[in-house]
Order: structure tokens, then sequence, then C-alpha cells
């Protein structure tokens, strides 16, 4: 077995029927060489203090119910192993930039809200029946959109924007990236539909390109280049526009 | 106190949940469809699977031989109807999904590509490289977006289903942020909420897996059918459980013993790494009767050897297996080979429907893995649970809506009564007692006692003990006391309910597992090691009562496929 060692945890709480704003309770967990954050978590609410409340799910990365600030930085905290924090102290936090429900738990309507706007599923001006089989789409068409609908939703990328965290009219890097992925997919032609949430001044427009929310994803998405490609994208059609006003349909 | 209602409410947001919503919102104009899910829908574990799905798409396949396929893997346990039905609309639904966006990869020439999976004789199994299962879900939820007729309830937790005269006609279900119990009324109900891999202890599946929909069906009198069958994944890292895609078999992996041989060429000649789940699970367990496996500090372990495929093939047809083995092991499969053992994966059995997706309650409908619709009888091939989820998840949201158009919402004034009368049940259960039992110690000794009893090899003495422990479980579980007694996101109380629905189904499948005594596909009984169809050719069919669950039987459908040897 691995040795076990004692690692302190200082995790932010708050009980709304409690308490008028949070306040901050320390753990010591011994934990194993494999454990990640999530896992000393888990032990403390199992055998600890059973109030703590968080979400998680799959702890394999990919549910992305399990992002929280880690000694300041979004992570998802299934991912991030105790060992490379240790001897230090950890801080663990609800993600930055969002209402806190309760304890780490935060509230992400309003990221549903804004990944609904960008109408993230295929537009179509007329859908071939499904008897007449798929869309072809090479693998290189693929690979235009593909990076981008790698988003699992964890909400890393919002926690980590400092545009988000002061204009929350900003669509943010997530829903930018998910509509950008649905624009660059073959088989589809809702571009200009998605342009009003995307292009608009709380779209891309409002970003500063800090790249933040790029190097905190955990999946390598880059919403960064994805807003950078949309603004090239908005200007050329704008200008495009002036020449020929009529003669740009999509 | 006004009640939400919904001509179809679906219980739970996955893969089979979401394409059930879409399917009973197109079934006709103006049908009213409720979601509710206790993560948000795109959490679901649909999420994690890897490797693909199933249907037949290219010239050398058929759907008699996908049939077949399924049939011969299922040791003939399923109905063979609903199997020829299930791969014919196969086609449609992954086409479906393609036009929904879902990114599959592709060959050269732009169709979607196929790869070889356990079980399946050609290749058959499309994927969206190892992230079949994300990529499906997150396509079905942000295509259920723009349906206005779907009104999502994320983040609640259905505790009780609701019965009047017989019939379903709602749920009561927590706002998990609130902490209110609420009545939600609905003509049809469906239950989505996947298995149950969670009353295990070591398992692919996710937190949020604990049979919550099928215990839901067996309070109100639903049987649980084929409950004793449960596959274990033979590629599931240790300790963790973390799933190693059998893709990576199907690309060509490979599965070494400690002294470096290829020993699955002792079990399944013909098949290799290909031969099915529950087959290349036993055989690990005899590679570790005879001292072939590697030991560390989580048990046993063989190696999937990854190495000759290169780096190119891991990095474009495996990305996540790499991702994941870095991250959590250290490992990088280009150089090194992975740890894997055989872990919990999949519950072959669930709620009782027919091939509609209809179970004998009136109003509740079921599909996906919560559901026995009986595709997979006794053991499922990989990659036709995906698709299991959209084609039976259509034919349930259909025949739901259907249902609705012909029937009256139940009276919402004895609703309230039921929804006031839930909320105290669970109060005073749960707040009300000083219990001194936590839901973790109940929870980890469920666990071991399943693994003990029910686990890979089975035995007519370890499931009595198993049986008999459940009950003791069971009996604790009166004297739980939980820490929280807030209100707010409240994961405790939601813990302790979760730990009476694993108990509910954790005794209903280790008192079908004991009545079984034959070994056929995952259920392996070392105290009767032949299939006998004479006595076991048959359904199970696990009844709640006031004691130890009914077990009865009902026949297996069989249509034109014999029941021959099963050997690969």
């Amino acid at each position: 077995m691995s040795d076990l060692r004692t690692i302190k945890i200082t995790v932010l709480r708050y009980r709304p029927e409690e308490e008028d704003e949070p306040t901050e309770q320390t753990y010591e967990v011994e934990f194993r060489d494999d454990w990640v954050v999530l896992d000393a978590l888990n032990h403390i609410k199992d055998h600890i203090d059973g109030t703590l409340s968080f979400r998680w799910s799959c702890r394999m990365g990919v549910c992305g119910s399990c992002g929280m600030m880690v000694n300041g930085e979004p992570k998802l905290t299934c991912a991030a192993m105790l060992r490379d924090y240790y001897p230090n102290e950890m801080h663990v936090e609800p993600l930055v930039n969002f209402p806190i429900v309760r304890d780490l738990v935060t509230d992400m309507t309003d990221f549903m809200d804004k990944l609904k706007a960008v109408k993230p599923w295929i537009i179509r001006e007329e859908e071939k029946p499904v008897s007449e089989g798929e869309y072809l789409q090479t693998p290189d068409q693929l690979k235009d959109y593909k990076q981008f609908s790698q988003c699992i939703n964890c909400m890393l990328c919002y926690a980590a924007c400092p545009v988000y965290g002061l204009e929350h009219d900003f669509v943010g890097p997530a829903a930018i990236a998910l509509g950008h992925r649905y624009n660059l997919d073959s088989r589809d032609e809702g571009n200009q539909q998605r342009q009003h949430v995307i292009a608009s001044k709380e779209g891309i427009w409002e970003c500063t390109y800090v790249g933040e929310c790029s190097v905190v994803c955990p999946k390598h998405v880059d919403p960064a280049e994805a807003i950078q490609q949309t603004k090239v994208a908005t200007t050329t059609n704008r200008l495009k526009s002036l020449v020929m006003p009529w003669g740009n349909k999509k | 106190m006004n009640i939400p209602k919904h001509d179809v409410l679906l219980v739970g947001g996955g893969g089979a949940g979401l394409r059930a919503a879409i399917a009973a919102s197109e079934t006709y104009r103006g049908a009213d469809i409720g979601v509710v899910s206790k993560v948000y829908p795109m959490r679901s574990h649909t999420v994690s699977a890897e490797g693909g799905t199933a249907a037949v798409m290219r010239e050398d396949d058929n759907l008699d031989l996908h049939a077949y396929d399924t049939i011969k893997g299922s040791d003939y346990l399923g109905d063979q109807d609903v199997v020829e039905a299930f791969v014919k609309e196969a086609v449609d639904e992954v086409i479906q999904l393609e036009h929904w966006g879902c990114p599959w990869s592709r060959d050269e020439d732009g169709r979607v590509s196929v790869r070889a999976f356990g079980g399946m004789s050609v290749k058959r199994t499309l994927y969206a490289a190892d992230k079949t299962g994300f990529h499906m879900l997150h396509a079905l939820f942000q295509t259920s977006l723009k349906y206005d007729a779907i009104t999502r309830y994320d983040e609640w937790f259905v505790t009780s289903l609701l019965v009047e005269d017989g019939r379903v006609c709602g749920v009561t279900a927590l706002n998990i942020r609130s902490g209110n119990i609420h009545a939600i009324s609905a003509k049809s109900v469906i239950i989505c909420t996947g298995g149950a891999g969670k009353i295990f202890p070591f398992t692919t599946n996710a937190a949020i897996k604990n049979g919550d929909g099928m215990a839901l069906a067996y309070r109100i009198g639903c049987p649980l059918k084929d409950l004793e069958f449960v596959q274990y994944h033979p590629t599931g890292l240790p300790g963790t459980g973390i799933l190693m895609t059998e893709a990576s078999r199907g690309e060509g992996g490979h599965l070494v013993n400690s002294k470096g041989e290829r020993y699955l060429s002792e079990y399944v000649p013909g098949k290799m790494e290909l031969g099915p789940r529950d087959i290349l699970s036993r055989s690990f367990i005899h590679e570790q009767r005879q001292g072939n496996v590697f030991e560390g500090p989580d048990g046993s372990y063989v190696h999937l050897d990854l190495r000759h495929l290169g780096e190119k093939v891991i990095d474009e047809k495996l990305p996540f297996v790499r991702e994941l083995t870095r991250n959590y092991v250290g490992i990088d499969p280009v150089i090194e080979p992975i740890p894997v053992r055989p872990v919990v994966h999949y519950c072959m059995g669930g709620v009782h429907t027919d091939i509609h997706g209809a179970t004998p309650i009136s109003g509740l409908y079921a599909a996906g893995e919560a559901a026995c619709v009986s595709l997979n009888g006794a053991n499922r091939l990989g990659s036709n649970s995906l698709t299991e989820c959209l084609v039976f998840g259509a034919r349930a949201g259909q025949v739901a809506a259907q249902h609705a158009a012909d029937t009256d919402f139940a009276d919402s004034a004895s609703m309230v009564k039921m929804a006031q009368d839930e909320q105290k049940r669970i109060e005073t259960q749960f707040f009300g007692n000083n219990g001194k039992e936590r839901v973790a110690n109940i929870r980890d000794d469920l666990r071991q006692t399943m693994e003990e009893g029910a686990g890979i090899f089975r035995t007519e003495d370890a499931l009595k003990t198993t049986c008999d422990t459940i009950r003791t479980l069971k009996e604790r579980y009166e004297n739980i006391g939980i820490d929280d007694h807030s209100r707010v996101f409240n994961t405790d109380l939601v813990n302790a309910l979760e730990l009476g629905y694993m108990l509910d189904v954790a005794e209903g499948l280790a008192h079908s597992a004991l009545l079984r005594r034959e070994s056929r596909g995952s259920h392996a009984r070392s105290d009767y090691e032949e299939r006998d169809d004479e006595n076991f050719l048959k359904h199970s069919l696990a009844y709640q009562t006031d004691g130890d669950p009914r077990i009865e039987y009902m026949p297996v459908t069989l249509t034109r496929w014999e029941p021959e040897e099963r050997t690969y």
C-alpha cells in the first residue's frame, strides 16, 4: 500500500439558511498517493462532516460537474492530484464569478441561458430525410470544428475570464466556442442566426483576449481561438457586405 | 399550491431520456414534455461511454448478422423480436443523430467510420474518437434545447412515483436547490435513470448511478427483470475503475498476463481480445487463480498493451485513453502497458418493459440501462447500449406520448396531499430521528457484500450470505442518521435517499441470482457451471414484498435462432 500522508484542506463554507456570508473550515485528511482533490472532499463528506456540499459524478474528467477553485485556480477536482499540493495547505472554494448556492456549489443558470442563446444545434434551410442517409463530412471538415466540440461545460473558463467577472452580460468563452463549433460544421447553415448573439456587443467584442480561458480549459478547447476566429470572420463579412451589400446571404 | 403538469415526464436526462423527450415532443403537436434530472442533463453518465454505437452501415454487414451476434452474445436470453426491431431501427437512429450534429469519426470519403468491437462479426461500431457517449449526449442535449415543448427540472431528484387507481399519474421530486418536495403531474412517466453499478465497489459507473429509477418502479409493484445479470468490463483501471474502452482492443490492443502471454488464446481462440465481455472477465479470474497476474495496491491486474499501435493511432483513435492513463496512473500507453482488471460496468436487468418500452403498470415506461426490454439478455455486446438508448428511448417516447394523448390528468388536489405526505415522510425518516448509522458505512458494507456474493463467480452459499447481509443492512438503514438537516442543496439527504434505492435493487439482484441455478452469460455459478435451457431459458421477474422479493419467470421470445452452444 502507498504510504498515507495528512494534508490540511481549508474549504469555503456557505450555508444560506444559517449565515449571511461565507466562512472557512479546515479539515485534516489522510490521503493515498493516488488520491485527487475530489477524493479528499468525499472522504470529508463520508467520514468527517456530511454537511459539506459539492457536485461530482464521473470522476474521470468528462461529466464537467466538479470544477472548483483550488488554491485560487479553476480546476476539475477529479483531475487534480493531492500529492501535487502536499505538503502545503490547500484552499478549495467554489468557482469564482458565479453566485454561490451552498458551500462549493455555484449557480450556473446564467450559462444554461447563454448556451441556449447561441443556438447550439444544427440549423439547415432544408433538412435531409433520415432515409437518405448521412451527410458526408470529410475528416478535414470534421477537424475544422472538432476541437470546439470537446467542451464539457465545466465552467472553468468562466471562472478564469476577467471580463465575465466584471460584465455578466458577456456571452463568455464556452458558449461562444460552442456557437462557433456549429458555425464551422459543414452540415450547418445557421451562422446568420447565431451572429446577433455571438457578434453582438455582449459577444465576441467584449473579449479583451486575455486568453486565460484557454489556459485553464481541461479539454484544450481553446475558446480564445474561437473568439479570435469569429472576430476575424465577422470583420471580413462586414467588409464584404460594404462591397456587396446584397450578396452576402450566408 | 400549483402543480406543474406534463403530458410526458422523463425521469432522467441522459441518452435515453433526451431521445425519448425529443421523440415524445415530435409525436404529436402540442405534447408538453418535462425532463426531471438529478444532475444537469449533460452530466448524465452517457457522457462517460467511450467506444461506440453499433448499427449496420456497410455493404459487408446485414441486419441478420447484427441480430445473430446480439442474440449469441446474450447467451440466448435476449428476446429475438426485440433484437430484430433493434437492429432495424438502429440504422435510422444513428443517422438521425448524425443529422443532429454528432461529430462521428469519418472515412476519407466522408462516410461515418466503423470500428471492430467485441462479439461483433464485422466492423459496425460508429464512434467519435473514444468519446462517443460524450459527443452523443451533448449532441442530444444541445438539440433538445431547440424544442420549446420540453421543460427541464435540472437538479430535481425524484423520490416516488405517484399512483392513482392503478396508474402512474406523476412523481414527487425534491428540488435539490430549495429543499422542497413538489408533485409533478404527468399522464405518462418514463424512467431513464441508468443502471446501478454503484452498488458494487469497483465500477466504471459514475457516482449518480444508484438504480434510482429501478427502485422507484419496484416500490410500486413493477417487476425488475433479469437483475442477476451484471456485466463486468474486462478493462478498468484497478482501484478507480476508470474505463479503458473496448475500442482499445477493437483497434488492436492486446491483453497480456504476468508471464507475457496473450492468455485469451486459452479461452476465446477464435476472437482473442474481441471476445465478449463476460468471457473475457471470467478468463481474468482463471488467470488469477493460476497465479498468472500482477499484484498491486488495488489487487490483481493484467496488462492492456497498446504500444504496437503507435502514437499516431493512439492519438487519433484513443486520445481519451491516453489522457486518462496519463492523468490517473501516470502511464503513457505509447511507451508502457496499462494495468487493467474487470470492473462492474452495466446492468443487463432493469425495469421490465415490453418491446415498446411499456411496463405492466399503466402510464409507466422505461428505456435505456434502467430498463430491461430484453435486448441484452444475459450479456450485452459492447456498443449496443448507446444504440439501445436511441432506439428504445425513441420508442418509449412515442408510445408514452400516444398514451398521454388518450388520457386525462389525475386530480391535482389529491396530488398536493401526496407531496405533503412525502415531505413529511422524508423529514421524519431523515431529520426526525437520531439514528446512528452513517450513509457511507452502510453503502460500503453493501458494496462489499455484493462483490463477495454477486461478483464474477457466484455460489449458493455466498449468495445466501449476501441476501442475509442485505436484509440486515436494510434494518440498519431504518436507523440512519444524517449530519445535514438543512434544506438548500442538501447532498447528505440525496445520498441517503439514493442508498435506499441501492438497497432495494441489490435485494432484487441477489435473490434473482440465488434462484438462477445455472450459468448463462454474465451470471456464472461455480456450483452450476452449465447453461440449463430446460429450466432457465426464461426471464426472472423480481417483485417487492414485505419480506424477501418474490421471483417469477416468463418465457424468452424466440423467432428464428435456436439456442446453440456459445463458443467463440
